[in-house]
């Protein structure tokens, strides 16, 4: 039999390479880090001493037991770390990495490739010094640097509150928490919440902690300019349509988080669009399972819902993989896992009532601000783009005037490119089509 | 306002057709099965390459490069059109041999080519691989966005009174008394006294309805472009044989093509990897200095390519008022702008200036 191959190992990747260690299997586990642990539970390189009480906090010990129990597989998993799966193909996945560049057949599949920022247009958010808030956190959990001296950090989600959080007891002085949603839109939220208390109340503890330290937290907030060759400043609106400016020398921006779904359009899933999430994801059924060509999914890169639920998508999904190989699975675990997931699935809902995705800051953008960094597409390029060249879709954007056609290839500037093109149309996101997939899924040596 | 012929497929040969008729009075509608200028049009290596054609194209060739050369004149936007010129490249002396007898072949019908020898190219460009025998030098050849071109034909067309229509997907093309009844799939019928087939990949299926076979296949051309890097190759370039052809564009990508693609569904081409590694290793053969690039993306599209690989272009022998265009593939961008101008010629006045000999469709079943 192929192996399976698992790519990722974060949450949802280590729990399925566990799971299937324990049903007989030896997957090959594909990992573009260094060391296992994903972004949220992500290990600084060796060497580093910030105990996981730091880098992790709460989720302290949730990380270490995953960690640990991933690092004793040993070799009962075939483990590829700083390795890329650049393309998946009916019957091969290439890889790139320290042995270079290696083809495998195609075994099942269990993508877990996780979550990336979900970025929009602010005038000057390509500043030095401007980063966006899981990359902020990245430095910190990695590196043990700080962004800035001085640091304000603009957007929704709930990880704004806890970088910001991370940041202060880490001994960065925090400039302001500056959130796009309105404080009524948390409490419409809390009937969803409640479907995760221990979570809601370490939010709601982030958010007191940092009043109780005198950080400025304004909710509501419409940035509008980032100032300073490299950044001094922002300029927003606040509830009041009053303006405002925050004196910083570093800005960590960010609006939630959107799936990496890209191995799974290559390796030919279908795609539904989600509506909460605001993006096409992978059409799966309720365990991870795609239609066809033995493809399963778990964890933030089918949906986003955090770390806990990615664990648990990453054993459920890989109970669907074994049973589907015919090997005997314990149904009442199964059931379990299921249980858990829609109680996750509720708290995720409940956090994008919270932090709703503040669109109309591409109404008001104006036309120099930039779009695409890699192909410096403006805002007034793309309404150039749907206005006068009639783009009817976003792909066709990309094919005029070249959004989501550089580096990234639209992982970075993707999402916010359909939904200016949805709303420059008048019509909902959904609307504007999907940039399709194509390999290399990231940049790959030409030799 | 009632068409008088119909253009079924809106890839670049058609739009150019549209515009052409329309330009001439007449009323066309165009049919594009999904969005104008996206199949082979759009995907392509975007080369607008005279030298390597057959003697009996060159007449059609010279006078679409007189057209993309005036493009800003002619569709009001230049399509990324640069004159940058075109090598066709000898790996070995007899390939050297073999472009050299070709530039003989074609000077008196026009087609100004400079011999190049190893020392020369080694002069003139030494950042390419040093054992290259030589080359043959096109300096009125150029390259072009060819997802910029179907699109800027269309919008061109339509100002000049065309009727386009894309998600428009014929599903039948009767013969009837007055013409042809052409019959789409949202349950519309038009008739009309003329229809031209520039249906891409598709057309040979649409002339063999209509009993006009011409034995062909769809091919995907496999395309791999690497990050913005600085100047390193002003010109479009290609290789005798079988090689990679390749070229910079003015934003500093390097855009190459060698080997097919594949079928992923019905009408969905993907790149291959095993081909892209293949072409990224003899694109780094030929310009070493690209070995420290990075590939940003692969691509192909669904292109028609005949039996003979020449292209079929000119009136059907069977149906008076029919006329095909189509097994483009390799062909089509650079004669794409005059086709069309030919098409609109042949529906009007029955004629074109421009020699057809060697188009024709009659070849395949003649004798």
């Amino acid at each position: 039999m192929t192996a399976v191959i698992i790519v990722g190992a974060g949450p949802a990747g280590m729990a399925a390479a566990l799971t299937l260690v324990e049903a007989g299997l030896r997957p090959i586990v594909v990992d573009e880090a260094q060391r296992a642990g994903g972004q949220i539970f992500r290990r600084p390189p060796p060497g580093f001493t910030r105990p996981p009480a730091a880098l992790y906090g709460a989720d302290a010990a949730a990380a270490t037991r995953l960690h640990l129990a991933f690092d004793a597989l040993g070799d009962r998993i075939d483990y590829r770390p700083q390795t890329l799966v650049w393309a998946v193909e009916p019957d091969a996945v290439h890889l790139q990495g320290p042995q270079g560049r290696v083809r495998l057949d195609r075994g099942p599949l269990l993508l877990a490739t996780g979550a990336t920022d979900r970025l929009l247009p602010v005038d000057g958010w390509t500043k030095p010094g401007v980063f966006s808030l899981g990359g902020s956190q990245v430095a910190l959990k990695a590196q043990g640097v700080a962004i800035g001296r001085r640091v304000a950090f603009c957007g929704t989600g709930p990880l704004l509150y806890l970088v910001a959080y991370q940041y202060a007891k880490a001994g960065a002085e925090v400039a302001a928490v500056l959130d796009t949603s309105a404080f009524g839109d948390g409490i419409r939220a809390l009937p969803l919440l409640a479907a995760d208390p221990a979570k809601l109340a370490r939010g709601i503890y982030y958010l007191g902690w940092l009043r109780a330290h005198g950080v400025p937290v304004h909710h509501g907030v419409r940035p509008l300019t980032v100032h300073g060759e490299s950044v001094t400043g922002l300029t927003w609106r606040d509830a009041g349509r009053r303006l405002n400016e925050t004196r910083c020398d570093a800005l960590a921006l960010g609006f939630g988080l959107r799936s990496e779904t890209q191995l799974a359009d290559l390796a030919g899933v279908p795609f539904r669009f989600d509506p909460i999430r605001r993006q096409y994801l992978p059409d799966i059924d309720q365990d991870g399972r795609a239609p066809a060509g033995a493809v399963y999914l778990a964890g933030d890169g089918a949906a986003v819902r955090g770390a806990a639920a990615a664990e648990t998508a990453g054993r459920l999904a890989a109970l669907a993989l074994a049973a589907d190989l015919g090997r005997p699975v314990d149904t009442a675990a199964r059931d379990a896992l299921r249980g858990r997931m829609a109680r996750f699935e509720r708290f995720a809902r409940g956090l994008d009532a919270a932090f709703p995705f503040p669109v109309d800051l591409l109404d008001t953008a104006t036309d120099d601000t930039l779009l695409c960094r890699c192909e410096a597409v403006t805002v007034g390029t793309m309404r150039h783009a749907v206005g006068e060249l009639g783009a009817e879709d976003v792909n066709r954007a990309k094919a005029f005037v070249r959004p989501g056609m550089g580096r990234c290839q639209g992982r970075m500037c993707g999402l916010a490119t359909s939904e200016l093109h949805a709303r420059l149309r008048g019509l909902p996101p959904d609307q504007a089509g999907r940039l399709r997939g194509q390999a290399p899924v990231k940049p790959v040596p030409l030799a | 306002m009632t068409p008088d012929i119909v253009i079924v497929g809106g890839g670049l040969v058609g739009c150019s057709a549209a515009l052409h008729l329309a330009r001439a009075g007449r009323r066309p509608l165009l049919l594009e099965v999904g969005r104008i200028g996206a199949a082979a049009s759009g995907v392509n290596f975007g080369g607008v390459r005279v030298q390597g054609r057959a003697l009996f194209e060159l007449p059609l060739a010279l006078r679409s490069r007189a057209i993309w050369d005036n493009l800003v004149d002619i569709v009001g936007t230049d399509c990324e059109y640069r004159r940058s010129g075109h090598l066709r490249l000898a790996k070995t002396p007899a390939d050297l041999d073999a472009v050299a007898a070709y530039a003989e072949k074609v000077r008196p019908a026009g087609l100004d080519l400079e011999v190049i020898d190893g020392a020369e190219i080694r002069r003139r460009h030494p950042a390419f691989n040093a054992t290259l025998a030589g080359a043959t030098w096109s300096a009125g050849d150029g390259q072009a966005n060819p997802r910029l071109a179907g699109p800027a034909f269309a919008r061109a067309a339509r100002a000049a009174g065309a009727e386009i229509r894309d998600n428009a997907k014929v599903v039948a093309i009767e013969p009837v008394a007055a013409g042809f009844a052409v019959a789409t799939a949202d349950g519309q019928r038009v008739t009309v006294p003329q229809v031209i087939n520039s249906a891409g990949a598709w057309a040979p299926d649409l002339a063999a309805s209509l009993g006009d076979a011409a034995p062909g296949r769809a091919i995907y051309p496999n395309m791999v472009v690497t990050e913005p890097l600085p100047p390193l190759i002003s010109c479009s370039l290609g290789t005798y044989g079988n090689g990679v052809y390749l070229r910079q564009v003015e934003r500093g990508n390097v855009v190459f093509g060698m080997g097919r693609g594949r079928l992923a569904a019905p009408d969905r081409a993907v790149p291959s990897a095993e081909t892209s590694l293949a072409a990224m290793a003899e694109a780094a053969w030929l310009l070493p200095r690209l070995a420290h690039a990075h590939v940003i993306r692969t691509w192909t599209g669904i292109e028609g390519e005949l039996a003979d690989g020449q292209p079929v272009i000119g009136p059907s022998p069977r149906h008076q008022g029919l006329f095909h265009a189509f097994g483009l593939s390799g062909h089509g961008f650079q004669l794409a702008p005059a086709i069309g101008a030919v098409l609109a010629e042949l529906a009007t006045a029955g004629s074109s200036p421009t020699p057809l000999d060697g188009f024709s469709i009659t070849r395949f079943t003649a004798g």
